[in-house]
């Protein structure tokens, strides 16, 4: 290593100039920006009528442009099938929680679920929404799982499996079901879209929540009586 | 020069800071945390770039791909750091092997 210090230094030397170079045109690049664009703002505004919620960015996500939405979900899934196939972490141990995390996630769980279940309700018309409710959701179970607390064996087979997968099932149900009345993928029915969109939040919250904290525990959950 | 290209710079020093981080350090654990700094960037640029306009609401559509961006990055990075226990459990090292070198 000390053999290589000066190329290393000079290498180091030469990557700072390239990144400053770097750095300048990309913020030459957004500085040239306009500083009034409209965006797509006005497209989804004229539009919001028709999509069933009042909250635009929730629109955006669940009805106009839901196929980002549903790959999204799809992603988060194979991010947990492939973390599953890779068998979870090698040697982990187990440590017993201080006094002071076992109270706090005894105070805290119920209400990061009373939240998440807030945030859900609240996406239709204000910010929130599946995403940080799962995300809200999906930290209480963090917090179970730093706290000892594992998932009853039997629930750690095929219910766990029909969690995770809620979300996009219901998701494509909801975006497919309409093709049999003559619509287009993901398209709803104005009258019904916000009935649908809160549906299809809810499985995803739950979904999203799920697999956060299964992602986080890094393996897949022993099932004993997987039938 | 409003706040909102201010918002939008400092996502750029943050992008290019994580690319240096990024090339730099070997060590996997680094350059995953680099990774999501540079990530990070890309957010904040969006973000703040979604509220060019003053007089109006910010644009929702880089928003939602944020939030959907946001989600994606965390479970790469899970997948990414069990990748990187499997390195380590594999060679010993939190390193990638370098082959000109060993």
């Amino acid at each position: 290593m000390t053999a290589n210090g000066q190329t290393g230094k000079t290498f180091r030397l030469l990557l700072v100039l390239l990144l400053t170079v770097m750095a300048v045109g990309l913020g030459y690049a957004v500085l040239e920006l306009h500083s009034s664009a409209g965006g797509l703002s006005k497209q989804v505004a004229t539009n919001l009528e028709a999509s069933g919620v009042s909250n635009p960015v929730t629109a955006v996500l669940l009805n106009f442009r839901g196929y980002d939405t549903l790959l999204e979900m799809a992603v988060l899934l194979v991010a947990l099938i492939g973390v599953w196939s890779l068998g979870g972490i090698p040697d982990y141990r187990e440590s017993s929680p201080g006094p002071v995390l076992d109270t706090l996630s005894r105070l805290l769980v119920p209400m990061l679920i009373l939240v998440a279940g807030y945030l859900l309700w609240v996406g239709t018309h204000a910010p929130g929404g599946a995403f940080q409710a799962g995300s809200v959701l999906g930290a209480a179970g963090v917090l179970l799982l730093l706290s000892g607390w594992r998932l009853e064996k039997i629930f750690a087979g095929l219910p766990l499996r029909v969690i995770l997968i809620l979300g996009l099932g219901a998701f494509v149900t909801a975006g497919g079901g309409f093709l049999l009345i003559g619509n287009v993928f993901m398209e709803y029915p104005s009258a019904l879209a916000g009935e649908l969109i809160l549906m299809v939040e809810a499985a995803a919250t739950l979904s999203i929540g799920v697999t956060l904290a299964a992602l986080f525990l890094g393996g897949r959950p022993e099932a004993g009586l997987d039938k | 020069m409003s706040h909102v290209f201010l918002y939008a710079l400092l996502g750029v020093g943050l992008f290019v800071l994580g690319l240096y981080a990024l090339i730099v350090h070997a060590h996997l654990l680094r350059k995953i945390l680099a990774i999501n700094v540079m990530g990070t960037g890309v957010f904040l640029v969006l973000v703040a770039l979604a509220g060019r306009n003053q007089d109006t609401l910010p644009d929702p559509v880089p928003h939602a791909m944020v939030i959907t961006g946001i989600v994606v990055a965390v479970s790469a990075t899970a997948l990414a750091l069990i990748l990187m226990l499997k390195v380590n459990g594999a060679t010993g090292k939190n390193e990638l092997p370098d082959r000109d070198r060993d």
